[in-house]
C-alpha cells in the first residue's frame, strides 16, 4: 500500500481556480516531486519537470457494465511513468473544467495494472464562491465534480459576503455532506488540507463522519417535495435540497448479514449504478471480529475486512449514497432488511 | 518445476541497466539495452557503452540486429548503431512515443497519441491520424504496411499507396499487436485481457480468453507454429498451424505461481524463454516440456524484457529496476 504513487486529482469548473491550486502545489517548498497530468497542454505555464499532456480519451470496458468508462490515457500515461519511478513522489492529475470525476477514479479500480502501482488519494474540487451555485443549476458537471469530491475548496470567498458563503456551502452540503469544505482566496490554503489526504483508503473512511450530521441527528435526507432551492434552518445551518442530486446515510444499530448484504449491495449497484456517484460504508458483520469497510464509484465496489473492532468500540453498520434520484426509501428499507 | 541441476544459472553474466529496461536488441552478439533512464547501453559489464540517447525516459524500443530503436517521453524517436551512433529520426514536440515498429529496408514507425508517423529507408514521412490512440503497430511481414491498434479494432495501411485503409474491427481496447511471417494472421493484446486475432484476408474472428492479466508480450515461434503470450501464471502457446488456433486449446508452458511478463521464442528451435513478475527466468522446451532455470527470484522487479541473438546463441533479459543478464548458452564460445 505505502509504496503505492498517490495520485490527487483535481477537479472544478472552468474559471475557479485549478490552476492556482496546481501552481501552489507545485511551488510551494514541501520538498515533494509531483508528476502533473495536465489537459490543455502548453495553455498554461506550469513549472515542472515532469509534466505531460493528456487526451482524456474516455472509454466504455468492454466488460458488460454500462457506465464502466475509464481513462485511456491515465492508463497510458501511468503506465510510461512507472518507467521513470524514484523521478516523482506523486502524481496530480487536472482534469478539464467539463470532465466528469468518475472515470477518472474508476481508471483507478478497474486497471490491474494501474492499482498495481498508484492509488487514487482524493479527489480535490476547486469551487468559485461566486458562481458555483448559478453553475449547479445549469451545469451537471459541476454538480458530479462537487458530488464526487472528497476536499472541496470554495475559492474567491473574498469576491462574495458572508451570507452568501453560507449560502453556497449549504448548496454544496446539499449535495455532499461528506466532503472537508476548505475556504480560500486564491487557494492558499496548507497543502496538507489538500494531499496525503488518503480519502480513498478503506481504513480511513471513518473520516465521511460529517460534522454536520452530528448537530442533532436530523434526518436531512427526506426527498419530499420541497420547490427548488426551498430551505429552511435547524440550529442556524441551512439547508438547500437539490432535487437531482442527493445523499443518503443510513445506520443500522448493530450487525449485519453478509450472506444478505453483498447480494444486495451488489444488486443496488447493478441496477443504479448509473445513478449512484459514489458509495461508501463500514459495516459488522455477524460472528466476524474485524470491520467490513467497502466504497463505490457508480457499479464498481472495492472492499475488504480491516482491522477489528476495538474492545467497547459499538459494533454499529452504517452505509451511505451520493447520487441522483436515490431510490431513498427502497434502499432504507433494503438495508434494514440485512439486519442480522 | 526444474530440478536444481536443470540450470544454466552459471551461464549468466549479471549486470545492472541502471533503470527499467525498456527493451533489448543484440548487435552481433553484444547485447544492447534501452534503458528508463534515457540511455542505450551498449554491452553489459566492463567493456560496456552507456550513451545518452533521450532526455527523459525511454517508453518504446526495437531492434533488429543493425539498430536499436527508441522512443522517449522526449517525443523524440532515436535510433542507435553498433558504433554507437545515435541519430533522432523524429520528433514529436511535447507528446509521448506511445508505440514503435521497426519494417524492412530500414523503415520505422511510431505513433504519439492518435498520430502515427511512418518513415521509409530513404527518409520520407507519411503520417495518419488513428481513430483514439494508437497503443501497438507492427509492420506486414511483405511489403510496406503498417498495422495499428486502437479503440475497437485495428487498421492496416499502406504509408506510400492511396490504396484506402482496411480496418479490422473488434469491440474494445486494442494493446499491442503481432503479424505473422506467412502474413495470414494478425492478433492484438486487449485491455480486456484477451486476445484478439483476425485470419486474413477474410478478417474470420479469432478470441483468445481466459487471461487473468493483460497480455503485453507476444511472440512467434521461428516456424510460425505458435505464438506464446504473458498475462497468465504460465506462458500461454497457441497454435497457429495450419487454420489457426480455433477450436483448439492452448499449451500452458513454465505454470508457476507467478505472473509471466515476457516470453521470447528461440529464433531456430522451439524453446521458449519465459520471464515472471518476481525476476525468474524459464527456458522451456515445447516438444517434452522440460524447463531449465536461467535465473531464479531475484532483486529488481518483475523481467521486462527478454531478446535473443539472431544465432540463437544468447539471450539477453532486462528488469523493472535495473538488474540485467545475459546467457550464453553451454558450447558457444564466449
Amino acid at each position: 500500500m505505502s509504496d503505492k504513487i498517490p495520485v490527487t486529482v483535481l477537479t472544478g469548473y472552468l474559471g475557479a481556480g485549478k490552476t492556482t491550486l496546481l501552481n501552489r502545489i507545485l511551488t510551494e517548498n514541501h520538498g515533494k516531486r509531483y508528476a502533473v497530468i495536465v489537459n490543455e497542454f502548453g495553455e498554461v505555464g506550469i513549472d515542472n519537470d515532469l509534466v505531460v499532456g493528456a487526451d482524456e480519451e474516455v472509454f466504455e470496458m468492454n466488460n458488460g457494465c454500462i457506465c464502466c468508462t475509464v481513462r485511456g490515457d491515465l492508463i497510458r500515461i501511468v503506465e510510461g511513468l512507472m518507467k521513470r519511478r524514484g523521478k516523482f513522489d506523486a502524481i496530480i492529475i487536472e482534469t478539464t473544467g467539463l470532465a466528469d470525476p468518475a472515470p477518472v477514479a474508476q481508471t483507478f479500480f478497474v486497471d490491474q495494472d494501474v492499482q498495481d502501482k498508484a492509488r487514487l488519494d482524493a479527489i480535490v474540487t476547486v469551487a468559485d464562491a461566486k458562481w458555483l451555485a448559478a453553475r449547479l443549476k445549469d451545469a451537471p458537471e459541476a454538480k458530479n465534480q462537487i458530488a464526487f469530491a472528497d476536499v472541496i475548496l470554495i475559492n474567491k470567498t473574498d469576491l462574495v459576503t458572508p451570507a452568501d458563503l453560507i449560502e453556497v456551502e449549504a448548496r454544496i452540503r446539499a449535495i455532499n455532506p461528506y466532503a472537508r469544505l476548505v475556504r480560500t482566496v486564491k487557494c492558499a490554503v496548507p497543502l496538507t488540507e489538500v494531499l496525503d489526504r488518503g480519502a480513498f483508503d478503506l481504513d480511513r473512511i471513518l473520516d465521511i463522519e460529517p460534522a454536520f450530521l452530528e448537530d442533532g441527528g436530523h434526518d436531512h435526507h427526506h426527498d419530499h417535495d420541497h420547490g427548488h432551492g426551498h430551505h429552511h434552518h435547524h440550529g442556524g445551518l441551512k439547508h438547500f435540497h437539490d432535487e437531482e442530486m442527493q445523499s443518503l446515510a443510513i445506520e443500522i444499530d448493530g450487525e449485519v448479514d453478509p450472506d444478505k448484504f453483498m447480494p444486495w449491495i451488489n444488486d443496488l449497484v447493478q441496477r443504479d449504478g448509473p445513478d449512484i456517484l459514489r458509495s461508501k460504508g463500514i459495516l459488522a458483520f455477524r460472528d466476524e471480529p474485524r470491520r467490513f469497510v467497502y466504497q463505490g464509484v457508480h457499479m464498481i465496489l472495492d472492499g475488504d475486512l480491516q482491522r477489528e473492532w476495538k474492545p467497547g468500540e459499538k459494533r454499529t453498520s452504517k452505509i451511505v449514497f451520493i447520487g441522483r434520484r436515490l431510490k431513498t426509501d427502497e434502499i432504507r428499507s433494503g438495508f434494514l432488511a440485512c439486519k442480522a | 518445476m526444474a530440478a536444481p541441476n536443470d540450470s544454466l544459472t552459471k551461464n549468466v553474466v549479471a549486470g545492472d541497466i541502471g533503470g527499467h529496461v525498456a527493451g533489448i536488441t543484440f548487435f552481433g552478439p553484444v547485447p544492447v539495452f534501452a534503458s528508463g533512464e534515457g540511455t542505450v547501453q551498449i554491452g553489459l559489464g566492463e567493456t560496456a557503452r552507456t550513451l545518452a540517447a533521450h532526455d527523459g525516459a525511454i517508453l518504446v524500443a526495437a531492434g533488429d540486429g543493425a539498430r536499436l530503436v527508441t522512443g522517449g517521453d522526449d517525443g523524440r524517436v532515436v535510433t542507435t548503431d553498433a558504433a554507437g551512433q545515435t541519430e533522432e529520426l523524429g520528433r514529436e514536440k511535447g507528446r509521448w512515443i506511445d508505440a514503435l515498429a521497426l519494417g524492412p529496408s530500414g523503415a520505422v514507425a511510431w505513433s504519439a497519441g492518435k498520430t502515427v508517423t511512418a518513415r521509409d529507408g530513404k527518409g520520407a514521412l507519411r503520417t495518419y491520424t488513428t481513430p483514439s490512440s494508437c497503443r501497438g503497430l507492427v509492420f506486414a511481414p511483405k511489403g510496406y504496411r503498417l498495422a495499428m491498434t486502437h479503440i475497437d479494432g485495428a487498421s492496416l495501411w499502406f504509408p506510400n499507396l492511396a490504396t484506402p485503409v482496411e480496418t479490422l474491427e473488434w469491440k474494445g481496447v486494442h494493446l499491442d499487436i503481432v503479424w505473422s511471417a506467412d502474413g495470414r494472421f494478425v492478433v492484438s493484446s486487449m485491455q480486456e485481457n484477451q486476445l484478439h486475432g483476425w485470419k486474413l484476408p477474410e478478417k474470420a474472428h479469432m478470441r483468445m480468453s481466459g487471461y487473468p492479466a493483460k497480455t503485453r508480450s507476444m511472440s512467434w515461434s521461428h516456424d510460425g507454429g505458435w505464438l506464446a503470450t504473458s498475462g497468465a501464471e504460465a506462458a500461454i502457446i497457441w497454435p497457429f498451424s495450419g487454420t489457426g488456433p480455433m477450436g483448439k486449446a492452448p499449451r500452458e508452458c513454465g505454470v508457476r505461481p507467478r505472473r509471466v511478463t515476457r516470453v521470447a521464442f528461440h529464433p531456430k528451435s522451439l524453446v521458449l524463454a519465459i520471464g515472471y513478475d518476481d525476476g525468474m527466468i524459464l527456458l522451456v522446451r515445447l516438444t517434452d516440456a522440460s524447463e531449465l532455470v536461467v535465473r531464479h527470484v531475484a532483486a529488481g522487479g518483475a523481467v521486462t524484457a527478454l531478446a535473443w541473438d539472431a544465432k540463437g546463441d544468447r539471450l539477453a533479459f532486462g528488469t523493472d529496476e535495473g538488474p540485467a543478464g545475459l546467457l550464453t548458452l553451454p558450447g558457444v564460445p564466449a
